[in-house]
Parts: C-alpha cells; sequence; structure tokens
C-alpha cells in the first residue's frame, strides 16, 4: 500500500472512530429525561378532545377498513 | 500491530469513554454527596453511617405523584433506624416544585435541584429514579419508574437487607 492511501486509511479511520464516539453519546439528539417538563405538558398532548379522536377515527376506518395505530397516551415525558 | 490496528484499538477506547462518561451513577459507585449539591429547599439533612434513598422526581411525572405516599410509609416505618429520604426535585420552575410539595406535604425532606446539577451528575435513566445507598455512601440498588406495591415491596426487603448490614 502506497504512503498516501495509508494516511488516507488513517484519516478515514479516525473520523469513524470520532463519528461513532459521537454516536455513543447521543447527548445531541436525546432529550433527557430530567427535560421533559414541557413535552410533558397537557398541551403537547395530540388527543386533547377524546370525542373529536373517535369520530375521526370512526371515519378513517369506514374509509380505510383500518383502525387503531395511533401511538400511546399521554404527553411526552415518556414516564406514564 | 499495522496501523490499522492501532486505530481500531485507539476507536474502541474512545468509544467505551463516551459510553463511560454518559453513564452516569449506577450500583457500585459512591453517590455524589447531596451536602455540597446545589440545592434548594433546606438543609440536606446529614446521611453519614445512615442508609439513603434518593429519589429523583418532578412535578410534571406522574409515577413520581403515586410514589411519595410510598416514601411517607417507608419513611414512618424506617426512619427511626436509620434510613434517611431525600426527594430531590429536577422541576425547571421552582413555582411547580412549591406548589406539588405543598400540595402532598411529604413527610421526608424534599430539595429543588437548582440548574440541574446534581441529576446531570447522576444521569437519572428515567423520571422518576430511586438509588438506594448503604451506610459506606455505595449505591446498592436502583430503582427506574415507580411500580407501585412491586417497588414499594422491593424497597422495604432491601432497606431491612441494607439495616441488617454491620457498620463498617
Amino acid at each position: 500500500m502506497k504512503a498516501s492511501s495509508k494516511i488516507l486509511l488513517v484519516v478515514a479511520l479516525i473520523s469513524a472512530a470520532g463519528a461513532l464516539s459521537g454516536c455513543a453519546t447521543v447527548s445531541a439528539v436525546r432529550v433527557k429525561p430530567w427535560e421533559r417538563g414541557l413535552l410533558a405538558d397537557p398541551t403537547m398532548d395530540p388527543n386533547r378532545d377524546p370525542l373529536a379522536t373517535e369520530m375521526i377515527e370512526h371515519v378513517y376506518f369506514s374509509r380505510e377498513a383500518a383502525a387503531g395505530g395511533r401511538g400511546v397516551g399521554g404527553a411526552g415525558c415518556g414516564c406514564n | 500491530m499495522g496501523t490499522a490496528g492501532l486505530v481500531l484499538m485507539l476507536a474502541g477506547f474512545w468509544f467505551a469513554c463516551a459510553i463511560r462518561a454518559c453513564a452516569g451513577v449506577s450500583v457500585g459507585d459512591v453517590f455524589p454527596p447531596l451536602a455540597t449539591a446545589d440545592l434548594a429547599g433546606g438543609t440536606p439533612p446529614a446521611t453519614a453511617g445512615k442508609i439513603v434513598l434518593v429519589d429523583f422526581w418532578a412535578s410534571w411525572c406522574a409515577p413520581c405523584k403515586a410514589s411519595f405516599p410510598a416514601y411517607g410509609r417507608l419513611f414512618s416505618e424506617y426512619a427511626a433506624r436509620g434510613l434517611v429520604i431525600v426527594a430531590v426535585s429536577v422541576d425547571e420552575s421552582p413555582s411547580n416544585y412549591e406548589s406539588f410539595v405543598r400540595k402532598l406535604n411529604p413527610p421526608f425532606p424534599v430539595a429543588l435541584d437548582k440548574g440541574q446539577s446534581l441529576v446531570r451528575a447522576v444521569q437519572v435513566p428515567t423520571m422518576p429514579t430511586s438509588y438506594l445507598i448503604d451506610r459506606a455512601g455505595r449505591v446498592r440498588f436502583v430503582h427506574q419508574g415507580f411500580h407501585g406495591a412491586a417497588t414499594e415491596q422491593a424497597l422495604r426487603k432491601e432497606i431491612e437487607s441494607l439495616l441488617s448490614e454491620k457498620e463498617s
């Protein structure tokens, strides 16, 4: 292997290592459990009007012959 | 060892360091001292030589609210035998913290983690999380979430076992 190819390989491997360590910390992309106060607010709940949701579900079921799969209950604190 | 091997070893080291850096406090680790933590809500109780249950909670967390009566029962039962309970709030809003405490009026000490510095050091995996610490200050049991009677029963068993250990 040529010296320039070796250098390129080393640079590529170091970059990959840096990227992998970034994946391990995940701090840049994940909201920490103690930072979910705003997400847990009732206004963040997509199902704030259960009756309206039920009606929409009924129409959806009639048109698509499928129902459910709308996610989980509660807001976004991840602790319910 | 070739250059590629050396770089792979370095990558593994970085990866391990990165995982370790975000691991926080786990079983076997020494819990950060509460006395030096930036807590509001009065002086933390003396914990030297005692069994300590540190619970991280928030006013917006429903299971945290459900856990308080159970901790109250444990406190009234074991405080005389050397159990200290400190419930640390991670609320960003002091008014939410205060109204929650006023409403539930727990018999055990509560505190607000100002600036969330303690919870950042501990890196709790979920809300709520409680840490049961032995007389030497080491974390012995960690409870993620609160699962009603099952968690209370497990805590009771663990507290009994820690209280039965002799002071070193």
